[in-house]
């Protein structure tokens, strides 16, 4: 018996105006499961993992994730399931004017983890920034801000990961880090959501695959060996070509 | 989280980046004493009718400095898309919006208390008489005008003309406020007393109780979209 989903979109709908992002999405994510969200740009990647991260909220239908208690559920908006979700946007969400150092503490006040010193202590060291934690990050180069902004991510040890995009524009360090971090996370049991268009190092990593098309979930399924070996082919099969 | 603790780590942040930058102080503060100078050359600065509505003026001065401050707001987290930053953190809107809206107080009482003296110097105003209840009005009239400029700051955050948006949407929802404001400070100035059951005074501290209020229950809605 599959074990009981940890995200849940039941029937989601998403209009921009008369336009709809998003079209009758049903897509339920196991928990210790790493997912790969597929779909050329504009198929309604971002829009999905914004409401999973209770950025954004569905025109209709629902998003759920349930409580660590058997059956348990809250809203989405509450502290608890927001404490419980670490994300990497399109942007880093970082203060250009605050230092690295500063960056986390205020992070680490708004989710208060145990032993926040030792966490941020931790966290510039595993992103190389312990140097220069008591520069601002607007001095920082494009390679140590996006470690930042993983760090900002990661920093809470949060129990669902949602990356949008996370490997686009990344320096070989910081995608290594990235890379090493999403693995670390799957084999201690977390839930991770991948939304990407670069198949490769995304099923690298994956042990599910869903494809967007133009708002529809045209796939779901497990990452295959036979998909790993030829992804280009697979996905073309699961979303038309552009006008 | 509770909503203090959360309206403290927001408002810390803000002034410590504020303070680090002194991108609005520095405007706004300028702004003031632009508009103070040309004041005085738009009017007779000794006339007793200039006098009389002094406190128009001031508060003029204060609303004209303090949009500078509001629009800045919700305008810096859009810098590396922080705002979706705290809206996905375990903060709820009440809290995010207090937390801005002490911290654009702070520093509008600070403009508010360089820019007296200087008033008070140009337009021949004793203001230090009833300085204790000028400091309250100060801080009742800047709190409404804050609160309601901060949630009209967020809901404006991705309007393109929104420098200009701010003041429109702003200005007629604070009228009661700033027309109490005003009414009290001129009575400070002409050196009479204010009673605390004074209508006014209670117009501004009932303003400013309910706009908090809506302002906290409807930031929420106008954050997630």
């Amino acid at each position: 018996m599959s074990a009981a989903p940890l995200i849940s979109a039941k029937g989601v709908w998403k209009f921009y105006g008369d336009f709809a992002a998003l079209r009758d999405i049903n897509l339920d994510v196991a928990p210790g499961t790493t997912l790969a969200l597929l779909g050329r740009n504009g198929a309604g990647k971002t829009t999905l993992l914004r409401m999973f991260a209770a950025l954004s909220s569905p025109s209709r239908g629902s998003i759920t994730i349930s409580g660590a208690a058997a059956g348990a559920q809250e809203t989405l908006r509450s502290p608890a399931q927001r404490r419980r979700i670490g994300v990497i946007g399109h942007s880093i969400w970082i203060y250009d004017d605050l230092t690295a150092a500063e960056n986390l503490e205020f992070f680490a006040r708004l989710y208060g983890p145990r032993a926040p010193h030792e966490k941020i202590e931790h966290w510039l060291k595993t992103t190389g920034l312990d140097h220069v934690r008591n520069r601002q990050a607007r001095e920082f180069s494009r390679g140590m801000r996006q470690r930042l902004a993983i760090a900002r991510a990661f920093f809470h040890d949060p129990e669902i990961l949602l990356l949008d995009e996370p490997f686009t524009a990344l320096d070989d360090r910081a995608a290594d880090l990235l890379s090493r971090l999403i693995k670390q996370a799957h084999a201690a049991g977390r839930t991770t959501v991948i939304s990407t268009h670069q198949l490769r190092e995304a099923l690298a990593l994956a042990t599910d695959v869903a494809i967007l098309d133009r708002g529809r979930l045209a796939f779901r399924g497990p990452s295959t060996d036979d998909l790993r070996a030829a992804p280009e082919d697979f996905y073309r099969a699961y979303t038309e070509p552009r006008a | 989280m509770d909503v203090l603790r959360g309206t403290f780590i927001i408002a810390f942040k803000d002034l410590r980046v504020e303070l680090r930058s002194k991108e609005v102080i520095n405007a706004a503060l300028s702004f003031a004493l632009v508009i103070l100078l040309l004041f005085s050359f738009a009017f007779d600065p000794s006339a007793e009718e200039t006098r009389e509505i002094s406190g128009g003026l001031l508060w003029l001065v204060f609303i004209f400095a303090g949009i500078l401050v509001l629009n800045r707001s919700f305008a810096r987290e859009t810098v590396n898309d922080c705002l979706d930053g705290l809206v996905a953190s375990p903060l709820s809107g009440a809290p995010i919006l207090l937390g801005k809206a002490v911290s654009n107080t702070v520093l509008l009482l600070v403009l508010e208390l360089v820019t007296l003296p200087i008033f008070g110097i140009f337009y021949n105003v004793r203001w230090t008489v009833g300085l204790g209840w000028l400091l309250l009005v100060l801080l009742l009239g800047t709190w409404g005008l804050t609160v309601v400029g901060t949630l009209f700051s967020a809901l404006t955050v991705n309007v393109s003309l929104r420098e200009a948006m701010l003041p429109l949407l702003v200005f007629p929802i604070t009228l009661p406020i700033l027309m109490a404001a005003v009414q009290l400070t001129t009575t400070l100035f002409s050196g009479e007393p204010i009673a605390p059951d004074m209508v006014w005074l209670r117009v501004l501290i009932g303003c400013d109780i309910i706009f908090t209020v809506l302002a906290g229950a409807l930031v929420e809605s106008v954050l997630v979209g």
